[in-house]
């Protein structure tokens, strides 16, 4: 089998935040009714953290369970583990009403760190990115400047971003020049 | 700039994070509508100076359709609620009538 490739092949670079592309991350989809106690329990066993309640994102190492809509978790987990993964997840939800998709490689994984972290990514989105209103635990859609993303916070200077692998070159392009040396606004 | 409150997954969303979906409540008239039924359904739209009831999708949010009740001189909120909502629900209703007594559309009152 081939090996899996990121999509910019771990691109990073340093300004007053260091932004790098992660390597293959295990991306699932899974829709259906959240309230569904099979839906819950399909999630929580293979992601092993606890259930997101409402724009909540629970992420521990790679993996992690991310409330995506109303209907749509984003189930992270190492890249190799998927297929078994979407196996074990459809054999559990058999009979539900649900879909179980494998996205990892239609995404794109970025990571900001540092102190300015939060400065990267309130130039670029229209989100309050303050301390008190964007925690740990939070995850927000949003766009990007002019495409989707998602983000959540893996540690108190640490933002993990996703955005479509098409796009991964405007993201990153993005977060380079938001992040560029000189850019510090200082407002958090 | 409009923000609006998305009733699906609780985000205050900035006007750009939105996309716009034209008049809510129309009633569908489809096959075995007569021609001034299905022109009206097409094309006659209000453009009300004031209390306007319109669809928005959460586009690079959750996704999701809802509708929100505002004024169209001042940009004013006066909430929002799920689009799966046959007509403004009470509480709607009330805070528009708080602030705009007297106010109307279509056969909302």
């Amino acid at each position: 089998m081939s090996e899996p490739v990121s999509a910019l092949d771990g691109a990073a670079c340093e300004g007053f935040a260091r932004v790098a592309e992660q390597g293959p991350r295990g991306m699932i989809t899974l829709r259906g009714d959240l309230a569904s106690v099979a839906v819950k329990n399909a999630a929580t066993g293979v992601a092993g953290v606890d259930f997101p309640g409402q724009r909540e994102c629970h992420v521990v190492g790679e993996r992690g369970l991310a409330w995506m809509s109303p209907d749509e978790l984003m189930v992270m987990l190492p890249h190799a583990e998927v297929p078994a993964a979407v196996a074990t997840m459809t054999g559990a939800l058999s009979g539900e009403h649900s879909l179980v998709a494998d996205v990892s490689d239609a995404r794109a994984l970025f990571r900001i760190e540092g102190p300015g972290a939060r400065e990267v990514l309130a130039k670029l989105a229209p989100v309050d990115l303050s301390p008190a209103a964007f925690a740990p635990g939070m995850i927000r859609r949003t766009r990007l400047a002019q495409v989707p993303a998602a983000f959540w916070m893996a540690g108190a200077e640490t933002f993990e971003l996703v955005c479509f692998r098409s796009v991964a070159q405007y993201v990153f392009d993005l977060l380079k020049g938001a992040a560029a040396p000189g850019g510090e606004v200082g407002y958090f | 700039m409009l923000i609006l409150h998305c009733p699906h997954c609780g985000v205050d969303a900035e006007e750009t994070e939105l996309a716009p979906g034209g008049e809510a409540h129309l009633k569908r008239f489809g096959p075995g509508s007569s021609d001034a039924e299905f022109e009206s359904y097409l094309f006659h739209r209000e453009n009300p100076r004031g209390v306007h009831f319109e669809r928005w999708r959460h586009a690079f949010g959750c996704g999701k359709w809802f509708i929100a009740a505002r004024a169209t001189d001042t940009l004013e909120v006066f909430g929002t609620y799920r689009a799966q909502t046959a007509a403004p629900p009470q509480d709607i209703r009330d805070a528009i009538t708080a602030k705009r007594p007297g106010w109307a559309w279509r056969d909302l009152a």
